[in-house]
């Protein structure tokens, strides 16, 4: 399969962050739907899938208009991460 | 009466997960680490980082042939969508045509891909086929294998023909479920035929029709062998859509990492386009 550690470490915080969207509703429930600003009803998982899903267009867009290296892009998606969880 | 919680039906998925894994998210894992890598073949792999990824987003070909895709998926659907529901709202909703209509819908869908574009090949060609010879001989200027406008017609009317069956047949299951008393309250109240489609018929398709255009966008985003086997992808590179494009720099050029990372854009578009309908079918379904 060609593993890389960089690959390796992205799949394994795909994956750490959906275990810890598990680990943070048993300590904490609260994920259920709720109305934000787009109008959409998200669970705790829709706002984690629509921020990797950003995340991966916010990269694309940044590679396409700006190019390497890709700091200012991680930047935008940390803080998409917090708009989605916050607001949508 | 006391409740035991028992956890082990959780072992029934486990068949599930293995099949997902082996057939989505290996494949997915194996093309991630191809797109960021350069490889020559005897499984030597070189570490590019993102170059394949701004190459990639930064060609005019891949731009073509998302502007080329884009423009395919839009044309079937606008004429597929309307032809569809126009079909279905003049099918019989009872007595024997019925059999024989869905049958004759059902038909073009069951004819696989390749069979599709290798009959449309032939239909078409212009010294032989009927299609190609009946036009030439009205004094159109006909050849798909050399017009790019004959070859993007030719494309997309036989999509048409091939697909419009699934629109019409979700059309029809959305008619048949509307009560008589819609119909017979509209007649009571005097309604015109637009008023019965606009106010009662088009709202009660409302979930099939986003279905159907979410299937239709999905396949037709991905479509491959048919127009492979009817132009392939030419003249030119005029009917070269994404998934054709792929193919020539995967398999073709064996550019293996420029392929990986044009897969994981064409794969997130595609995934966008998911979410967006899915989300949409969601909101219909609460409201």
């Amino acid at each position: 399969m060609a593993w890389t550690w960089p690959t390796a470490a992205f799949f394994i915080a795909v994956a750490t962050s959906i275990v810890s969207m598990g680990v943070w509703e048993k300590f904490s429930p609260g994920g259920n739907p709720r109305r934000g600003i787009f109008g959409i009803d998200t669970t705790r998982g829709d706002r984690l899938f629509i921020s990797w899903l950003g995340t991966g267009f916010i990269n694309l867009g940044w590679l396409a208009f700006v190019g390497t290296p890709l700091w200012g892009a991680l930047a935008l998606a940390i803080g998409w991460f917090v708009f989605v969880f916050r607001k949508v | 009466m006391r409740k035991t919680t028992n956890q082990k039906a959780w072992w029934l998925v486990v068949p599930v997960l293995l099949l997902v894994a082996f057939n989505a998210f290996i494949p997915l894992m194996t093309v991630v680490n191809y797109s960021v890598q350069e490889t020559f073949g005897n499984n030597a792999f070189f570490w590019e980082g993102v170059t394949w990824f701004e190459k990639v987003l930064r060609s005019e070909r891949f731009h073509d042939s998302l502007l080329r895709q884009l423009l395919f998926t839009g044309m079937i659907i606008s004429i597929e969508v309307p032809l569809g529901i126009a079909v279905a709202l003049s099918m019989p909703r009872k007595g024997p045509w019925v059999s024989v209509c869905l049958v004759l819908m059902a038909l073009p869908l069951l004819i696989p891909w390749n069979v599709v574009g290798a009959m449309w090949n032939i239909f078409a060609l212009p010294d032989i086929g009927l299609l190609g010879y009946t036009l030439n001989s009205m004094g159109f200027d006909y050849n798909f294998t050399q017009q790019p406008v004959s070859a993007w017609m030719t494309t997309v009317v036989m999509d048409v023909w091939h697909w419009t069956s699934l629109v019409v047949l979700l059309c029809y299951a959305g008619l048949c479920s509307i009560p008589d008393a819609y119909y017979q309250a509209a007649h009571i109240d005097g309604a015109s035929r637009w008023a019965v489609f606009r106010y009662i018929q088009l709202p009660k398709m409302k979930r099939v029709l986003t279905i159907a255009i979410l299937l239709r966008f999905m396949d037709s985003f991905m479509i491959y062998t048919e127009p492979f086997v009817l132009t392939g992808g030419g003249p030119g590179n005029t009917t070269t859509f994404l998934s054709i494009d792929l193919v020539k720099i995967a398999l073709g050029q064996f550019d293996l990492g420029p392929a990986a990372a044009m897969s994981l854009i064409y794969f997130l578009i595609v995934l966008l386009v998911c979410w967006v309908f899915y989300t949409v079918m969601m909101r219909n379904e609460e409201q």
